[in-house]
Protein backbone atom coordinates (compact mmCIF):
# COMPACT_ATOMS: atom_id res chain seq x y z
CA UNK A 1 0.00 0.00 0.00
CA UNK A 2 0.85 3.59 -1.02
CA UNK A 3 -0.14 6.63 1.10
CA UNK A 4 1.22 10.07 -0.14
CA UNK A 5 1.80 13.64 1.98
CA UNK A 6 0.91 15.90 -0.61
CA UNK A 7 -0.38 19.87 -0.30
CA UNK A 8 -1.11 23.09 -2.27
CA UNK A 9 0.76 24.99 -0.80
CA UNK A 10 4.26 24.73 0.03
CA UNK A 11 5.65 24.25 4.00
CA UNK A 12 2.62 23.23 5.34
CA UNK A 13 4.04 20.26 7.14
CA UNK A 14 4.42 17.42 4.67
CA UNK A 15 7.76 16.23 5.51
CA UNK A 16 6.97 16.86 9.55
CA UNK A 17 4.08 14.25 9.12
CA UNK A 18 5.13 12.04 6.42
CA UNK A 19 8.79 11.33 8.15
CA UNK A 20 7.17 11.36 12.21
CA UNK A 21 4.03 8.49 10.12
CA UNK A 22 7.38 6.86 8.92
CA UNK A 23 8.59 6.10 12.56
CA UNK A 24 5.16 4.99 14.02
CA UNK A 25 4.77 2.81 11.15
CA UNK A 26 7.64 1.13 11.53
CA UNK A 27 7.51 0.59 15.06
CA UNK A 28 3.85 -1.19 14.20
CA UNK A 29 3.98 -2.82 11.09
CA UNK A 30 7.77 -3.85 10.13
CA UNK A 31 9.55 -2.49 7.04
CA UNK A 32 8.71 0.71 6.03
CA UNK A 33 9.77 2.43 2.84
CA UNK A 34 9.98 6.08 2.85
CA UNK A 35 9.88 7.56 -0.68
CA UNK A 36 11.07 11.59 -1.09
CA UNK A 37 9.54 12.81 -4.29
CA UNK A 38 9.89 16.69 -3.39
CA UNK A 39 13.26 16.56 -5.86
CA UNK A 40 13.67 20.09 -5.95
CA UNK A 41 14.08 20.10 -2.63
CA UNK A 42 13.87 16.64 -0.23
CA UNK A 43 14.52 17.40 3.23
CA UNK A 44 12.98 14.03 5.02
CA UNK A 45 16.91 13.01 5.40
CA UNK A 46 17.27 15.85 7.66
CA UNK A 47 14.61 14.05 10.53
CA UNK A 48 15.42 10.52 9.28
CA UNK A 49 18.84 10.30 9.96
CA UNK A 50 19.95 7.26 8.34
CA UNK A 51 23.11 5.46 6.86
CA UNK A 52 23.49 6.13 3.52
CA UNK A 53 23.77 2.68 1.10
CA UNK A 54 24.33 3.89 -1.85
CA UNK A 55 23.39 6.42 -4.60
CA UNK A 56 22.64 5.77 -8.34
CA UNK A 57 22.78 8.63 -10.74
CA UNK A 58 19.39 9.02 -12.93
CA UNK A 59 19.45 9.38 -16.32
CA UNK A 60 17.26 10.21 -19.30
CA UNK A 61 17.75 9.20 -23.07
CA UNK A 62 17.84 12.56 -25.11
CA UNK A 63 18.66 12.70 -28.64
CA UNK A 64 22.23 12.34 -30.36
CA UNK A 65 21.95 13.44 -34.34
CA UNK A 66 25.37 11.55 -36.43
CA UNK A 67 25.80 14.30 -38.70
CA UNK A 68 28.02 11.59 -41.46
CA UNK A 69 23.96 10.17 -41.60
CA UNK A 70 21.80 13.00 -41.43
CA UNK A 71 20.35 14.31 -44.35
CA UNK A 72 19.29 17.36 -43.17
CA UNK A 73 15.78 17.03 -43.67
CA UNK A 74 14.49 18.72 -40.82
CA UNK A 75 11.47 16.02 -39.62
CA UNK A 76 13.06 15.66 -36.54
CA UNK A 77 13.31 19.22 -35.79
CA UNK A 78 8.95 19.50 -37.34
CA UNK A 79 8.21 16.76 -34.80
CA UNK A 80 9.40 18.00 -31.45
CA UNK A 81 6.85 19.56 -29.33
CA UNK A 82 9.18 20.91 -26.91
CA UNK A 83 11.51 22.73 -29.35
CA UNK A 84 14.36 20.24 -27.70
CA UNK A 85 15.91 20.24 -31.53
CA UNK A 86 16.01 22.55 -33.88
CA UNK A 87 17.55 22.75 -37.05
CA UNK A 88 19.62 25.33 -37.18
CA UNK A 89 21.33 26.57 -40.71
CA UNK A 90 19.78 22.90 -41.76
CA UNK A 91 21.12 21.42 -38.88
CA UNK A 92 19.60 19.63 -35.80
CA UNK A 93 20.78 20.75 -32.75
CA UNK A 94 19.74 19.08 -29.58
CA UNK A 95 18.93 21.48 -26.75
CA UNK A 96 19.09 18.67 -23.79
CA UNK A 97 16.95 20.98 -20.86
CA UNK A 98 13.92 21.10 -23.09
CA UNK A 99 13.87 17.34 -24.07
CA UNK A 100 11.14 15.38 -22.57
CA UNK A 101 12.36 12.19 -23.59
CA UNK A 102 9.36 10.91 -25.67
CA UNK A 103 11.68 9.20 -28.46
CA UNK A 104 9.72 10.90 -31.04
CA UNK A 105 13.02 12.38 -33.19
CA UNK A 106 14.22 8.87 -33.47
CA UNK A 107 11.35 7.54 -34.53
CA UNK A 108 10.92 10.13 -37.45
CA UNK A 109 14.16 10.16 -38.48
CA UNK A 110 14.04 8.16 -42.20
CA UNK A 111 18.13 7.42 -42.50
CA UNK A 112 18.05 6.74 -39.26
CA UNK A 113 20.77 9.33 -37.95
CA UNK A 114 19.36 9.57 -34.68
CA UNK A 115 20.19 7.45 -31.62
CA UNK A 116 19.49 8.14 -27.94
CA UNK A 117 22.34 8.80 -24.88
CA UNK A 118 22.04 9.16 -21.50
CA UNK A 119 21.99 12.46 -20.32
CA UNK A 120 21.99 12.95 -16.10
CA UNK A 121 19.23 14.65 -14.55
CA UNK A 122 20.07 13.64 -10.97
CA UNK A 123 20.87 11.35 -8.06
CA UNK A 124 18.67 9.07 -5.89
CA UNK A 125 19.96 8.50 -2.54
CA UNK A 126 19.23 5.07 -0.32
CA UNK A 127 19.17 5.30 3.35
CA UNK A 128 18.42 3.23 6.35
CA UNK A 129 17.54 3.95 10.05
CA UNK A 130 16.22 0.72 11.93
CA UNK A 131 13.16 -0.56 9.96
CA UNK A 132 12.75 2.50 7.31
CA UNK A 133 13.92 2.56 3.92
CA UNK A 134 14.61 6.13 3.00
CA UNK A 135 14.80 6.87 -0.86
CA UNK A 136 15.38 10.48 -1.93
CA UNK A 137 15.48 12.02 -5.24
CA UNK A 138 17.27 14.59 -5.53
CA UNK A 139 17.59 17.05 -8.84
CA UNK A 140 20.61 18.59 -10.30
CA UNK A 141 20.48 21.84 -9.83
CA UNK A 142 19.33 23.96 -13.57
CA UNK A 143 17.95 20.57 -14.56
CA UNK A 144 14.25 21.63 -15.09
CA UNK A 145 12.34 18.45 -14.97
CA UNK A 146 11.17 16.63 -12.07
CA UNK A 147 8.54 14.37 -13.18
CA UNK A 148 11.33 11.73 -14.93
CA UNK A 149 13.58 11.82 -11.44
CA UNK A 150 9.82 11.53 -9.46
CA UNK A 151 8.92 8.49 -11.44
CA UNK A 152 12.34 6.72 -10.87
CA UNK A 153 11.97 7.13 -7.37
CA UNK A 154 8.49 5.98 -7.48
CA UNK A 155 9.47 2.84 -9.14
CA UNK A 156 11.58 1.81 -5.80
CA UNK A 157 8.74 1.17 -3.97
CA UNK A 158 8.70 -1.62 -1.59
CA UNK A 159 6.83 -4.55 -2.88
CA UNK A 160 5.87 -5.62 0.92
CA UNK A 161 6.33 -2.44 2.38
CA UNK A 162 4.07 0.30 3.79
CA UNK A 163 5.06 3.01 0.96
CA UNK A 164 4.94 6.53 2.20
CA UNK A 165 5.70 9.46 -0.58
CA UNK A 166 6.41 12.99 0.53
CA UNK A 167 4.58 14.98 -2.27
CA UNK A 168 6.32 17.89 -4.08
CA UNK A 169 4.13 21.12 -3.13
CA UNK A 170 1.34 22.07 -6.20
CA UNK A 171 -0.79 21.18 -7.81
CA UNK A 172 0.64 20.30 -11.44
CA UNK A 173 3.29 17.83 -13.12
CA UNK A 174 5.16 17.20 -10.54
CA UNK A 175 2.37 16.65 -8.10
CA UNK A 176 0.12 14.69 -10.39
CA UNK A 177 3.14 12.47 -11.04
CA UNK A 178 4.38 11.39 -7.38
CA UNK A 179 0.62 11.18 -6.11
CA UNK A 180 -1.03 9.27 -9.26
CA UNK A 181 -0.34 5.83 -8.17
CA UNK A 182 -1.10 6.11 -4.61
CA UNK A 183 -3.66 4.24 -2.57
CA UNK A 184 -3.97 6.99 0.10
CA UNK A 185 -3.55 10.52 -0.14
CA UNK A 186 -3.27 12.95 3.12
CA UNK A 187 -3.29 16.62 1.95
CA UNK A 188 -1.85 18.82 4.20
CA UNK A 189 -2.70 22.38 5.33
CA UNK A 190 -2.76 24.82 7.85
CA UNK A 191 -5.76 27.13 9.09
CA UNK A 192 -5.29 30.51 7.07
CA UNK A 193 -6.59 31.95 3.81
CA UNK A 194 -3.70 30.62 2.10
CA UNK A 195 -3.81 27.38 3.77
CA UNK A 196 -7.67 27.02 2.41
CA UNK A 197 -7.14 28.69 -1.26
CA UNK A 198 -4.47 25.98 -1.98
CA UNK A 199 -6.21 23.31 0.37
CA UNK A 200 -9.25 23.47 -2.78
CA UNK A 201 -6.97 23.03 -5.66
CA UNK A 202 -4.96 19.83 -4.13
CA UNK A 203 -8.58 18.29 -3.22
CA UNK A 204 -9.84 19.42 -6.89
CA UNK A 205 -6.50 17.11 -8.18
CA UNK A 206 -7.42 14.59 -5.44
CA UNK A 207 -10.99 14.21 -7.02
CA UNK A 208 -9.61 14.58 -10.68
CA UNK A 209 -7.60 11.36 -9.99
CA UNK A 210 -10.10 9.56 -8.64
CA UNK A 211 -8.38 9.41 -5.15
CA UNK A 212 -9.37 8.47 -1.58
CA UNK A 213 -8.14 11.91 0.49
CA UNK A 214 -8.09 12.91 3.89
CA UNK A 215 -7.20 15.92 5.82
CA UNK A 216 -4.23 16.69 8.08
CA UNK A 217 -4.09 20.66 9.90
CA UNK A 218 -1.34 21.87 10.70
CA UNK A 219 -0.52 24.69 13.10
CA UNK A 220 -4.05 24.42 14.49
CA UNK A 221 -5.23 27.93 16.04
CA UNK A 222 -2.98 30.01 14.44
CA UNK A 223 -5.38 31.27 12.07
CA UNK A 224 -9.47 30.60 11.97
CA UNK A 225 -11.69 27.59 11.39
CA UNK A 226 -12.42 28.06 7.61
CA UNK A 227 -10.32 24.95 6.89
CA UNK A 228 -12.64 23.23 9.06
CA UNK A 229 -16.01 24.57 7.84
CA UNK A 230 -14.66 24.04 4.35
CA UNK A 231 -13.77 20.18 4.81
CA UNK A 232 -17.34 19.79 7.16
CA UNK A 233 -18.71 20.85 4.03
CA UNK A 234 -17.45 19.35 1.74
CA UNK A 235 -17.61 15.70 3.48
CA UNK A 236 -14.20 15.86 3.67
CA UNK A 237 -12.40 13.48 6.70
CA UNK A 238 -10.05 15.84 9.16
CA UNK A 239 -7.45 12.76 9.93
CA UNK A 240 -4.73 14.46 12.04
CA UNK A 241 -4.90 18.26 13.81
CA UNK A 242 -1.43 19.15 15.01
CA UNK A 243 -1.66 22.49 17.52
CA UNK A 244 0.57 25.81 16.45
CA UNK A 245 2.96 24.86 19.16
CA UNK A 246 5.97 26.81 19.61
CA UNK A 247 8.19 23.55 20.86
CA UNK A 248 7.46 22.05 17.46
CA UNK A 249 8.60 24.73 15.73
CA UNK A 250 11.90 24.50 17.47
CA UNK A 251 12.27 21.24 16.99
CA UNK A 252 11.64 21.31 13.16
CA UNK A 253 14.61 24.02 12.98
CA UNK A 254 16.72 21.86 14.41
CA UNK A 255 16.29 18.63 12.39
CA UNK A 256 14.45 16.69 15.21
CA UNK A 257 11.22 14.90 15.02
CA UNK A 258 7.92 14.92 16.79
CA UNK A 259 7.77 11.47 17.90
CA UNK A 260 11.20 11.05 19.47
CA UNK A 261 10.78 14.57 21.26
CA UNK A 262 7.25 14.94 22.16
CA UNK A 263 5.54 11.86 23.39
CA UNK A 264 2.24 13.18 24.19
CA UNK A 265 1.94 13.74 20.28
CA UNK A 266 2.13 9.77 19.62
CA UNK A 267 -0.84 8.67 20.05
CA UNK A 268 -2.27 11.07 16.93
CA UNK A 269 -0.02 9.84 14.79
CA UNK A 270 -0.70 6.12 15.44
CA UNK A 271 -4.72 6.95 15.11
CA UNK A 272 -3.68 7.93 11.16
CA UNK A 273 -2.79 4.93 10.25
CA UNK A 274 -5.74 3.44 12.04
CA UNK A 275 -8.03 5.44 10.42
CA UNK A 276 -6.29 4.50 7.36
CA UNK A 277 -6.81 0.82 7.77
CA UNK A 278 -3.63 0.48 6.90
CA UNK A 279 -3.15 -3.18 6.11
CA UNK A 280 0.28 -4.53 5.03
CA UNK A 281 0.16 -7.56 2.81
CA UNK A 282 3.61 -8.87 3.84
CA UNK A 283 2.72 -11.86 1.60
CA UNK A 284 3.43 -14.42 4.90
CA UNK B 1 20.17 50.01 -22.97
CA UNK B 2 18.86 49.84 -19.89
CA UNK B 3 15.61 51.36 -19.97
CA UNK B 4 14.12 47.93 -19.16
CA UNK B 5 12.61 47.59 -15.96
CA UNK B 6 14.20 46.22 -12.49
CA UNK B 7 12.39 42.94 -12.13
CA UNK B 8 12.66 41.24 -8.32
CA UNK B 9 11.82 37.97 -8.47
CA UNK B 10 10.78 36.49 -5.05
CA UNK B 11 11.44 32.81 -4.34
CA UNK B 12 12.54 30.54 -1.52
CA UNK B 13 13.56 26.93 -2.45
CA UNK B 14 11.63 25.59 0.40
CA UNK B 15 7.94 26.37 0.04
CA UNK B 16 5.78 28.42 2.49
CA UNK B 17 8.52 30.86 3.69
CA UNK B 18 6.60 34.12 3.22
CA UNK B 19 7.37 34.95 -0.41
CA UNK B 20 3.41 35.93 -1.40
CA UNK B 21 3.42 38.40 2.32
CA UNK B 22 6.64 39.86 1.58
CA UNK B 23 5.90 40.27 -2.29
CA UNK B 24 2.50 41.86 -1.54
CA UNK B 25 4.17 44.27 1.28
CA UNK B 26 7.00 45.35 -1.27
CA UNK B 27 4.18 46.15 -3.89
CA UNK B 28 2.57 47.90 -1.43
CA UNK B 29 5.72 50.15 -0.08
CA UNK B 30 6.39 51.16 -4.15
CA UNK B 31 3.23 51.92 -4.39
CA UNK B 32 4.44 52.59 -8.45
CA UNK B 33 5.10 48.88 -9.69
CA UNK B 34 3.75 46.30 -11.68
CA UNK B 35 2.98 43.01 -9.75
CA UNK B 36 3.12 39.37 -10.90
CA UNK B 37 1.98 35.97 -9.05
CA UNK B 38 4.18 33.57 -10.98
CA UNK B 39 3.40 30.97 -8.64
CA UNK B 40 0.65 29.42 -10.65
CA UNK B 41 0.44 26.49 -8.77
CA UNK B 42 -0.76 28.29 -5.91
CA UNK B 43 -1.48 31.38 -6.39
CA UNK B 44 -2.44 33.29 -3.44
CA UNK B 45 -1.45 37.05 -3.58
CA UNK B 46 -5.12 37.68 -5.05
CA UNK B 47 -6.32 36.90 -1.64
CA UNK B 48 -4.03 39.82 -0.02
CA UNK B 49 -4.39 42.45 -3.28
CA UNK B 50 -8.12 41.96 -4.35
CA UNK B 51 -7.50 42.43 -8.14
CA UNK B 52 -10.48 42.95 -9.90
CA UNK B 53 -9.50 41.89 -13.83
CA UNK B 54 -9.84 44.34 -16.74
CA UNK B 55 -8.81 41.51 -19.55
CA UNK B 56 -9.20 37.79 -19.25
CA UNK B 57 -7.81 35.06 -21.77
CA UNK B 58 -7.40 31.59 -21.69
CA UNK B 59 -4.09 30.16 -21.80
CA UNK B 60 -3.10 26.90 -24.22
CA UNK B 61 -0.16 25.38 -24.14
CA UNK B 62 0.63 22.57 -26.40
CA UNK B 63 -1.35 19.31 -27.17
CA UNK B 64 -2.86 16.34 -25.81
CA UNK B 65 -3.81 13.27 -27.27
CA UNK B 66 -7.50 11.90 -27.93
CA UNK B 67 -7.92 8.30 -29.11
CA UNK B 68 -11.13 8.47 -31.31
CA UNK B 69 -13.14 5.81 -30.52
CA UNK B 70 -14.88 5.22 -33.54
CA UNK B 71 -11.69 4.75 -35.57
CA UNK B 72 -9.61 2.35 -32.87
CA UNK B 73 -8.96 -0.87 -34.42
CA UNK B 74 -7.13 -1.46 -31.17
CA UNK B 75 -3.61 -2.56 -32.10
CA UNK B 76 -1.45 -1.41 -29.55
CA UNK B 77 0.94 0.10 -31.00
CA UNK B 78 0.24 3.99 -29.18
CA UNK B 79 0.81 1.82 -26.14
CA UNK B 80 3.81 0.36 -27.12
CA UNK B 81 5.37 3.72 -28.53
CA UNK B 82 4.12 5.93 -25.34
CA UNK B 83 6.58 6.50 -22.89
CA UNK B 84 4.95 8.12 -20.44
CA UNK B 85 2.12 5.31 -19.88
CA UNK B 86 -0.44 7.57 -20.74
CA UNK B 87 -2.16 4.89 -23.19
CA UNK B 88 -4.44 2.51 -21.49
CA UNK B 89 -6.71 -0.63 -22.80
CA UNK B 90 -10.23 -0.58 -22.52
CA UNK B 91 -12.50 -2.88 -21.60
CA UNK B 92 -13.99 -2.85 -24.91
CA UNK B 93 -10.31 -4.08 -26.54
CA UNK B 94 -9.83 -0.73 -27.65
CA UNK B 95 -6.97 1.61 -26.43
CA UNK B 96 -7.68 5.49 -24.27
CA UNK B 97 -5.30 8.10 -23.02
CA UNK B 98 -5.46 8.97 -19.68
CA UNK B 99 -4.90 12.92 -19.83
CA UNK B 100 -3.09 14.03 -16.63
CA UNK B 101 -0.26 11.24 -18.31
CA UNK B 102 -0.19 12.12 -21.81
CA UNK B 103 2.86 15.18 -22.30
CA UNK B 104 1.76 15.79 -25.75
CA UNK B 105 4.31 14.44 -27.59
CA UNK B 106 2.55 13.55 -30.51
CA UNK B 107 4.35 10.13 -30.65
CA UNK B 108 1.42 8.07 -30.76
CA UNK B 109 -0.47 10.54 -33.15
CA UNK B 110 2.20 9.82 -35.89
CA UNK B 111 2.51 6.37 -35.67
CA UNK B 112 -1.05 5.52 -35.48
CA UNK B 113 -2.08 3.49 -38.53
CA UNK B 114 -5.63 3.97 -38.10
CA UNK B 115 -5.05 7.89 -37.97
CA UNK B 116 -7.15 7.49 -35.32
CA UNK B 117 -5.54 9.93 -33.07
CA UNK B 118 -6.46 13.51 -32.44
CA UNK B 119 -4.37 15.89 -31.06
CA UNK B 120 -6.14 18.58 -30.09
CA UNK B 121 -4.64 22.32 -28.57
CA UNK B 122 -5.08 21.78 -24.76
CA UNK B 123 -6.50 24.65 -22.86
CA UNK B 124 -4.30 24.79 -19.44
CA UNK B 125 -5.72 27.48 -17.62
CA UNK B 126 -6.02 31.64 -17.75
CA UNK B 127 -4.28 34.93 -17.44
CA UNK B 128 -6.02 38.13 -15.94
CA UNK B 129 -4.78 41.48 -16.13
CA UNK B 130 -6.08 43.37 -13.43
CA UNK B 131 -5.79 46.79 -10.94
CA UNK B 132 -5.41 46.45 -7.61
CA UNK B 133 -5.21 49.09 -4.39
CA UNK B 134 -1.18 48.85 -5.31
CA UNK B 135 -0.94 49.20 -9.15
CA UNK B 136 -1.42 46.84 -11.57
CA UNK B 137 -1.59 43.13 -11.17
CA UNK B 138 -1.16 40.40 -14.25
CA UNK B 139 -1.94 36.69 -12.86
CA UNK B 140 -3.39 33.51 -13.66
CA UNK B 141 -5.14 30.31 -12.16
CA UNK B 142 -3.52 26.94 -14.16
CA UNK B 143 -6.72 24.43 -14.68
CA UNK B 144 -6.66 21.08 -12.66
CA UNK B 145 -4.19 18.92 -13.06
CA UNK B 146 -2.91 20.85 -16.10
CA UNK B 147 0.59 21.12 -17.33
CA UNK B 148 2.99 23.51 -18.47
CA UNK B 149 3.40 25.85 -15.58
CA UNK B 150 6.64 26.86 -16.64
CA UNK B 151 5.39 28.13 -20.06
CA UNK B 152 2.27 29.99 -18.10
CA UNK B 153 5.19 31.56 -15.88
CA UNK B 154 7.17 33.10 -18.64
CA UNK B 155 3.71 34.19 -20.19
CA UNK B 156 2.92 36.35 -17.45
CA UNK B 157 6.63 37.62 -16.93
CA UNK B 158 6.00 38.55 -20.83
CA UNK B 159 2.96 40.49 -20.40
CA UNK B 160 3.87 42.27 -17.08
CA UNK B 161 6.97 43.50 -18.60
CA UNK B 162 4.78 44.66 -21.56
CA UNK B 163 2.46 46.78 -19.43
CA UNK B 164 5.20 48.09 -17.10
CA UNK B 165 6.04 49.68 -20.50
CA UNK B 166 2.53 50.96 -21.38
CA UNK B 167 2.17 52.07 -17.75
CA UNK B 168 5.90 53.15 -17.66
CA UNK B 169 6.59 51.59 -14.52
CA UNK B 170 10.45 50.86 -13.54
CA UNK B 171 10.22 47.94 -11.36
CA UNK B 172 8.04 44.49 -11.35
CA UNK B 173 7.71 42.09 -8.40
CA UNK B 174 7.13 39.02 -8.74
CA UNK B 175 5.89 36.40 -6.52
CA UNK B 176 7.86 33.33 -7.49
CA UNK B 177 7.39 29.41 -7.08
CA UNK B 178 8.93 27.44 -4.81
CA UNK B 179 11.57 24.41 -5.47
CA UNK B 180 14.60 25.27 -8.23
CA UNK B 181 12.68 23.28 -11.08
CA UNK B 182 10.85 24.81 -14.17
CA UNK B 183 8.38 26.96 -12.99
CA UNK B 184 11.62 28.67 -11.09
CA UNK B 185 13.62 28.71 -13.91
CA UNK B 186 11.49 29.97 -15.79
CA UNK B 187 10.35 32.89 -13.20
CA UNK B 188 13.96 34.03 -12.96
CA UNK B 189 15.74 33.74 -16.42
CA UNK B 190 16.77 37.39 -17.42
CA UNK B 191 15.56 39.30 -14.71
CA UNK B 192 17.62 41.80 -12.93
CA UNK B 193 17.57 40.33 -8.84
CA UNK B 194 16.29 37.26 -7.31
CA UNK B 195 14.95 37.93 -3.21
CA UNK B 196 15.08 34.74 -1.66
CA UNK B 197 13.13 34.25 1.18
CA UNK B 198 14.44 31.42 3.65
CA UNK B 199 13.75 30.78 7.64
CA UNK B 200 16.07 29.65 10.17
CA UNK B 201 15.81 25.64 10.03
CA UNK B 202 18.16 23.21 8.77
CA UNK B 203 15.30 22.46 5.54
CA UNK B 204 15.65 26.25 4.93
CA UNK B 205 19.26 25.67 5.03
CA UNK B 206 19.65 22.58 2.86
CA UNK B 207 16.80 24.60 0.41
CA UNK B 208 18.31 28.19 0.38
CA UNK B 209 21.82 26.65 -0.52
CA UNK B 210 20.34 24.60 -3.45
CA UNK B 211 18.44 27.40 -4.81
CA UNK B 212 21.35 29.90 -4.48
CA UNK B 213 23.58 27.79 -7.12
CA UNK B 214 20.23 27.62 -9.19
CA UNK B 215 20.74 31.83 -8.95
CA UNK B 216 24.57 31.54 -9.39
CA UNK B 217 24.05 28.98 -12.10
CA UNK B 218 21.86 31.58 -14.29
CA UNK B 219 23.85 34.80 -13.08
CA UNK B 220 21.49 36.66 -11.52
CA UNK B 221 22.37 38.57 -8.36
CA UNK B 222 20.48 36.89 -4.95
CA UNK B 223 19.46 39.05 -2.29
CA UNK B 224 18.60 36.58 1.26
CA UNK B 225 15.45 37.72 3.23
CA UNK B 226 15.61 35.56 6.90
CA UNK B 227 12.13 35.58 8.16
CA UNK B 228 11.04 34.93 11.70
CA UNK B 229 15.02 35.06 11.90
CA UNK B 230 14.24 34.89 15.73
CA UNK B 231 12.75 31.87 16.19
CA UNK B 232 16.45 30.35 15.80
CA UNK B 233 19.48 32.56 16.11
CA UNK B 234 22.00 29.96 15.50
CA UNK B 235 20.29 28.69 12.46
CA UNK B 236 20.09 32.29 11.15
CA UNK B 237 23.94 32.94 11.95
CA UNK B 238 24.35 30.03 9.79
CA UNK B 239 22.26 31.31 7.33
CA UNK B 240 24.55 34.69 7.55
CA UNK B 241 27.67 32.52 6.71
CA UNK B 242 26.39 30.54 4.10
CA UNK B 243 25.21 33.78 2.46
CA UNK B 244 28.52 35.10 2.64
CA UNK B 245 30.51 31.83 1.20
CA UNK B 246 28.26 31.90 -1.37
CA UNK B 247 28.55 35.69 -2.55
CA UNK B 248 24.87 36.92 -2.01
CA UNK B 249 23.59 39.69 0.73
CA UNK B 250 21.29 39.27 3.68
CA UNK B 251 19.25 42.04 3.15
CA UNK B 252 16.49 41.65 5.28
CA UNK B 253 15.45 40.11 8.36
CA UNK B 254 12.00 40.08 9.84
CA UNK B 255 10.96 39.31 13.45
CA UNK B 256 8.71 36.08 14.10
CA UNK B 257 5.36 37.73 14.11
CA UNK B 258 2.00 35.74 14.73
CA UNK B 259 0.12 39.25 13.48
CA UNK B 260 1.14 37.92 9.98
CA UNK B 261 -1.83 35.46 10.04
CA UNK B 262 -4.52 37.75 11.51
CA UNK B 263 -3.25 40.76 8.26
CA UNK B 264 -3.89 37.36 6.38
CA UNK B 265 -7.28 36.93 7.06
CA UNK B 266 -8.30 40.53 7.38
CA UNK B 267 -6.71 40.71 3.41
CA UNK B 268 -4.24 43.16 4.57
CA UNK B 269 -0.45 43.46 3.46
CA UNK B 270 1.90 43.11 6.43
CA UNK B 271 2.80 46.89 6.13
CA UNK B 272 -1.13 47.81 5.79
CA UNK B 273 -1.71 46.35 8.99
CA UNK B 274 1.34 48.25 11.13
CA UNK B 275 2.36 44.86 13.18
CA UNK B 276 5.61 44.75 14.86
CA UNK B 277 7.43 42.88 11.96
CA UNK B 278 6.30 45.82 9.45
CA UNK B 279 9.24 47.65 10.38
CA UNK B 280 11.48 45.16 9.32
CA UNK B 281 9.99 44.89 6.01
CA UNK B 282 9.78 48.67 5.77
CA UNK B 283 13.69 48.56 6.24
CA UNK B 284 14.26 45.53 3.84
CA UNK B 285 12.85 47.47 1.35
CA UNK B 286 14.79 50.75 1.38
CA UNK B 287 17.84 48.48 1.42
CA UNK B 288 16.80 46.85 -2.00
CA UNK B 289 16.08 50.58 -3.11
CA UNK B 290 18.90 51.71 -2.85
CA UNK B 291 21.15 47.87 -4.17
Amino acid sequence: MTLAVASGKGGTGKTTIATNLAMVAAEKYGQVTLLDCDVEEPNSHIFIKGTKIKEEIVNIKIPEVDESICTECGACSNFCQYNAIMSLKGKPVVFKEMCHSCGGCTLVCQPKAIHEVDHRIGLINFYSLGKINLIDGLLDVGSPLSPPLIGAVKKLEGKDTLNIIDAPPGTSCPVIEAIKDADYIILVTEPTPFGLNDLVLAVEVSRKLNKKFAVAINRVGSGDDRVHRYCKDENIPIILEIPDDRRIAELYSNGKTILDNLPEYRKSFEEVLTKIGVVIQNGQ
Amino acid sequence: MDNRPREIVVISGKGGTGKTSISASLAYLSQDCIVADCDVDAADLYLLLKPISIERQDFYSGHIAEINQEKCAGCGICKDLCRFDAIKANNNAKFSVEPSSCEGCKVCVEFCPEKAIDFPERLCGEWMKSETRVGFMVHAKLGIAAENSGKLVALIRSEAKKLAQEKDKKLIIIDGPPGIGCPVIASITGATDVLVVTEPTLSGIHDLERVLSLANHFRIKPYICINKFDLNLDMSEKIESVAKELGAKVIGKIRYDKLVTKAQIEAKTIVESNIPSAQDIIDMWERLKVN
